[in-house]
């Protein structure tokens, strides 16, 4: 299973000469940083880029999605079904078919090719996640507590901002990581809405890389293994959450 | 005294009718930016991609705005094209064989990491990779393993005999090789899932079992397995719907191709829009169309079937 992580650590040690020989070694024996040079000076724009889209995904989706999730949790709107059953829906529908619908739409707006364009298509992947994890974890915060705010005459903004939010500090973080990972690797809407723009996202800096030169694989794997850095981080920092994301968006909605 | 009673109910009723349109404002006015947010960056482009897919649309009748109404003209285009069997071929094939094996592997994994030892949860983490890292990486990685000269797929055949195999160059293997790759993305999806559905499954059985001498296989068949069908349902039906939507692995390693050997309906959507430089549009959404109407059949399946599992 992890063979292949492994190997693409290899391979961005490999020099370019050993590149394409057979067998080829299993460990990178005459280990070179060549890759990691070539994939600093070239691709460090795009990463810096790929930064900026996920921490506005992030901002974007968990504004949007933590008060929803919160109505939905505790406040008893009348066509919460409705709204549930959209969410859920609005989950299975194709990226590539979103992409579509977007192009057209910012074509004529003009939104092509930059960047708050993409962080509001990439957040389309993470909001209805977002409400849904946060109504799951927010309705498991007492009642009591929430009229003990009212009685005391907190309003209901103030409520949710000083009582709810703080107590459902797991939920941002969860919602916050897989908002960060998704924007962070899309490619489809990178590749739709923002091919050719002076910004480009990480994946399609690799993408570009493996098109142009197919030769220098230990630079496209250095790009590669700074493209998995935050994958790794996260899973160093936030394991748990992803897991409870993981069971809590798939069994609990 | 009763009067007082009386009137004291007749003020509460229209006070605590007002408090609950209050709350209802309320509930709302925090509901307020998710819908309308859903109804700009989700109804709207969804009602795009129709318009589109009924529309002669080209690049220029983006710039001048005038597209010809077509009906379902572009419908007919799509499904009389010699794309399109190959393509439901792929996509059902594709999507059928990933879940299959992603679920196999995925449980057998979770039942593996079910008994505990040394290392389990850190063994379990590391298992996550896959599943976090960027499609693009995992698919350009694979791209470079599965490489008919140099790859290191094709030089482990080797030392066991067998001859070198064209995996992304060969139509008879260009599927099998997408495959390959998107098995290896899905499966710790899968082990999380079924290993929390395990967790929930009490040790008493098992311990009550294995005194009246059941084997593993039978433990495994008896307990397990029969014990873990909703949560076996739920991963099933979630790896379908992903797995149709399925398009970064197939496009980054083989771009459908070679010749259509590839291609689903999410790549060939993308290649109609986008992956030619005389892109119809129209056509593109109509596949896209088709996609979406699938997903949601298996969608709302989903949402049926938790239904009955929350009442039952």
């Amino acid at each position: 299973m992890l063979f292949p992580v492994y190997w693409m650590l290899t391979v961005s040690f490999t020099p370019e000469q050993d590149m394409r020989k057979s067998p080829p070694d299993l460990f990178p024996v005459h280990g070179t940083l060549d890759g990691y040079r070539a994939a600093l000076t070239e691709q460090l724009p795009y990463l810096g880029t790929s930064v900026v889209i996920a921490l506005g995904t992030v901002v974007l989706t968990v504004a949007l999605s933590a008060p929803a999730g919160f109505a939905l949790a505790k406040l008893r709107p009348r066509g919460a079904g409705v709204l549930n059953f959209l969410l859920l829906a609005a989950q299975m529908v194709p990226g590539i078919i979103m992409a579509m619908g977007f192009y057209a739409i910012y074509l004529d707006l003009g939104l092509l090719q930059s960047v708050p364009g993409l962080i509001v298509a990439d957040s389309t992947i993470a909001v209805p996640f977002g409400v849904l994890i946060f109504a799951a974890l927010m309705s498991s915060i007492p009642d009591e507590l929430l009229q003990a705010a009212k009685t005391d005459g907190a309003s209901r903004l103030r409520t949710f901002w000083s009582i709810v939010l703080p107590m459902s500090r797991n939920g941002v973080v969860t919602v916050s990581v897989f908002a960060f990972l998704w924007a962070w690797s899309d490619f489809v809407f990178a590749s739709t809405l923002d091919n050719g723009g002076a910004h480009e996202p990480i994946t399609l800096g690799i993408y570009h890389y493996i098109g142009n030169n197919n030769q220098q694989w230990n630079a496209i794997m250095a790009t590669a293994v700074f493209a998995s850095i935050p994958a790794a981080v996260i899973l160093v920092l936030a394991q748990r959450y992803v897991a409870a994301g993981v069971t809590a968006g798939a069994v609990k909605d | 005294m009763t009067t007082t009673v009386a009137r004291a109910t007749a003020a509460a009723v229209p006070a605590g009718r007002r408090r609950r349109n209050l709350d209802q404002w309320a509930a709302w006015g925090f509901l307020l930016p998710v819908t309308v947010y859903l109804a700009v960056f989700y109804a709207f482009p969804l009602f795009r991609n129709v318009d589109l897919s009924l529309r002669n649309y080209t690049v220029r009748s983006f710039v001048q705005g005038d597209a010809p109404f077509t009906g379902l003209a572009n419908y007919g285009t799509v499904l009389s094209d010699p794309t399109f069997l190959p393509a439901l071929a792929h996509t059902a094939v594709f999507t059928g064989a990933s879940i299959a094996f992603q679920y196999t592997i995925g449980l057998a994994l979770a039942v593996f990491f079910r008994q505990r030892f040394r290392l389990s949860a850190t063994l379990r983490a590391l298992f996550l990779v896959p599943w976090l890292l960027p499609l693009i990486v995992s698919a350009s990685t694979w791209s470079w393993m599965l490489n008919s000269d140099s790859g290191i797929v094709n030089t482990a055949l080797g030392l066991v005999g067998l001859g070198p195999v064209n995996w992304l160059t060969s139509p008879q293997w260009s599927l099998v090789s997408v495959i390959i790759a998107n098995i290896w993305i899905g499966i710790p999806f899968n082990l999380v899932i079924l290993y929390s559905g395990l967790q929930t499954i009490p040790d008493s059985l098992y311990e009550a079992a294995a005194l009246d001498g059941a084997s593993a296989w039978q433990r495994f068949w008896r307990i397990t397995f029969p014990l873990l069908r909703p949560v076996s349902a739920i991963t099933l039906l979630l790896g379908l719907i992903y797995t149709l939507k399925v398009f970064d692995v197939i496009w980054i390693m083989t771009r459908g191709g070679p010749t259509d050997s590839s291609t689903t309906f999410a790549t060939w959507s993308y290649r109609l829009g986008f992956g030619t430089l005389l892109p119809s549009f129209g056509p593109a959404a109509a596949v896209g169309n088709l996609l979406v109407v699938t997903a949601l059949v298996f969608g709302l399946a989903y949402i049926r079937f938790q239904r009955k599992l929350v009442t039952s």
